[in-house]
């Protein structure tokens, strides 16, 4: 037996790991606050760093101020958080169901949750803590729906993802409805319902999100040790010493919460929760956690569709719009790769 | 050594939905032994086995470890006692052998506590026992069938338990792995007083590695104790249904059963087996 060497492979590799994956996290949070930044700075006129500076720190400067602090500030945060939320809820979704396809997006929670909002706005008028709750309740009971249908003998992942399909059709269709009978509405309010944008996002729309998003995350990446066992399945699991119910729940509330209020902010900003935890796992290799890459690429995403949306055309396109643009043919390359796999 | 402790099945009875499949099985896990559960397919074991590692909740009756219930008992702490390794577990993809015998650690982790010199030693110390050392930075999908075995029973080394449950864990091998298994096992139990409680298919590998043996049938426990005692031709037609003979095994003087079916039968063979049937 030659036990200092097996000790040192090992801990050589855990070493390699875990910089790999630090090193990935640190750049996309870098980048992250590269993207932020230019949405401040970039817009009409282009700002200087001193002068949003400045703003931030409270001071008035002319024309600056009233661009940064009502425009471009809420607008920024609102992509940095959505796209958080996104990115780590739909990663807790894709590992703990073992499938890249059973994700918010696919499955439609996300749907659930914008039809939730769009009833509140269009039908009911109500108020932006009423939108919240509706929409959190809405995407918590797609997710029992979702649970409940596709509940059979034996439980089957690809069961559970078609029924998913089939009712975010469903509720597309109720959010068009709502869209239609809403007549007045402005085609860029539609849009938003419809792909996700950040478009018009105003301060006093954000604390739900802030809340919720500083509430959920350390719970979630809490219960992540846990997610990794329940990785190697249920069995498997349990007999680590993972209470399994406790710990799913507790992870669908979190993710839930997050990508509803996310969701009920900004719309469901298309396939962000679906691209983070793949392109995430990729970076960061397997073995080491990747809830927070994901967030991070997610929060990437968002703010670079954004300013691609703004500034790369001669239209402006809403976020959700280039979001979808590279994530329908990632779902279709998926679907290819996992039926010749035999996953599905 | 490792520690001595009471596995207890008391009037247990389990199954699933409207379906009790066992049904009430009374035994004692005998502590640093290899124990075999022994049936024809669908007479329970398996319902057994998850009933005693706590992955299914008995209908009646319980299963107790030293003395308490072990549903009442924390997660955690049982899973520093008793672990299992399932039939089919899951590889998530892309994982190294390392890491994946590394999550084998959980249980000994606080909730906020990171690895430890302890969880590198006890990895290592698994690897070198199920020989998967030299694979510690390859990813598991990489790996052969009886690779892949090693690899997951390593995992649960890397738990140190007293008590190991598994769950047909030869299925699928090659014989040359099935025996490379058993014996590592064996090792294991020879070196650390590990009891080793397992499902086998084959009963001549059972009746050569098994210390004792449950002989389950529809449910029920008809017979336990020493290999040579349980594996006779009578207690095996009852349980399998199948006319056999059975011998002392050449190599190990364990009892070896050769199964007798309609063809192939030697004339004055046919002539014994119809004397002894009646």
């Amino acid at each position: 037996m030659n036990n200092t060497s097996s000790l040192e492979m090992i801990s050589t590799g855990r070493r390699q790991r875990r910089l790999r994956g630090m090193a990935v996290t640190s750049l996309l949070a870098l980048l992250a606050c590269v993207l932020s930044v230019s949405m401040l700075l970039l817009g009409n006129t282009i700002y200087s760093i001193s002068d949003v500076i400045r703003v931030l720190f409270g001071e008035q400067v002319q024309g600056v101020s009233f661009a940064v602090n009502t425009i471009r500030l809420p607008r920024m945060l609102a992509g940095l958080l959505a796209g958080f939320a996104f990115g780590i809820g739909g990663c807790v979704f894709q590992t703990m169901l073992r499938n890249p396809l059973a994700n918010p997006n696919v499955i439609g929670i996300t749907s659930g949750s914008s039809a939730g909002a769009v009833f509140c706005i269009i039908i009911l008028q109500a108020d932006r803590m009423v939108i919240s709750v509706a929409s959190v309740v809405a995407g918590l009971a797609t997710v029992i729906v979702i649970y409940l249908l596709s509940r059979g003998k034996v439980f089957s992942i690809g069961r559970l993802i078609l029924i998913g399909i089939g009712l975010q059709a469903m509720l597309d269709a109720f959010i068009s409805y709502f869209l239609l009978v809403g007549a007045q509405q402005d085609i860029p309010a539609a849009l938003r319902w419809l792909t996700g944008s950040l478009n018009g996002t105003q301060m006093h729309e954000l604390p739900p999100l802030i809340f919720t998003v500083l509430f959920f995350t350390p719970i979630v990446i809490l219960l992540g040790k846990q997610l990794s066992i329940l990785e190697l399945g249920e069995q498997s699991a349990i007999s680590l010493g993972v209470n399994t119910d406790k710990t799913r729940l507790g992870l669908i509330l979190g993710s839930v919460c997050m990508i509803a209020i996310a969701t009920a902010t900004t719309g469901p900003i298309a396939f962000v929760a679906f691209l983070s935890g793949p392109i995430a796992k990729r970076l960061v290799g397997a073995g080491f956690l990747s809830l927070v890459p994901a967030g991070l690429v997610g929060v990437n995403l968002v703010l670079a569709a954004d300013l691609l949306g703004q500034f790369a055309f001669d239209y402006r396109y809403p976020a959700g719009i280039i979001t979808a643009i590279i994530g329908a043919p990632y779902l279709i390359f998926l679907l290819i790769h996992m039926n010749r796999k035999g996953d599905l | 050594m490792k520690t001595t402790h009471l596995l207890e099945a008391e009037q247990i009875k389990s199954g699933y939905e409207n379906k009790t499949v066992v049904h009430g099985v009374d035994l004692i896990i005998p502590s640093h032994k290899i124990s075999v559960i022994m049936g024809a397919n669908a007479c329970g074991k398996s319902t057994l086995l998850k009933t005693l590692t706590r992955l299914l909740k008995p209908l009646y009756g319980k299963a107790t470890l030293d003395g308490t219930p072990i549903d009442q008992l924390q997660p955690k702490q049982l899973a520093r006692i008793l672990g299992l390794l399932p039939q089919s577990p899951i590889v998530p993809e892309g994982i190294t052998v390392a890491d994946l015998v590394g999550r084998g650690r959980f249980p000994h982790q606080s909730l906020l506590g990171g690895w430890t010199k302890e969880d590198t030693k006890a990895v290592a110390e698994a690897m070198d026992i199920m020989n998967v050392t030299e694979l510690a930075n390859r990813p598991i999908d990489e790996l052969s069938g009886g690779q892949r075995q090693r690899v997951w029973i390593a995992m649960a080394l890397a738990q140190q338990t007293d008590i190991l449950f598994l769950d047909e864990p030869t299925t699928f091998l090659d014989i040359t792995y099935q025996v490379e298994i058993l014996d590592l096992l064996t090792d294991l139990n020879q070196q650390y007083g590990t009891t080793i409680v397992m499902v086998l298919h084959d009963i001549n590998l059972s009746a050569r590695y098994a210390d004792y043996i449950f002989a389950l049938k529809q449910g029920k426990l008809i017979a336990e104790g020493d290999p040579s005692d349980v594996i006779t031709s009578g207690i095996v037609k009852e349980i399998f249904g199948l006319d056999c003979t059975v011998i002392k095994d050449p190599i190990s003087d364990a009892p070896l059963v050769i199964p007798k079916g309609r063809h192939h039968v030697k004339n004055e063979m046919r002539i014994r087996s119809s004397i002894s049937s009646e």
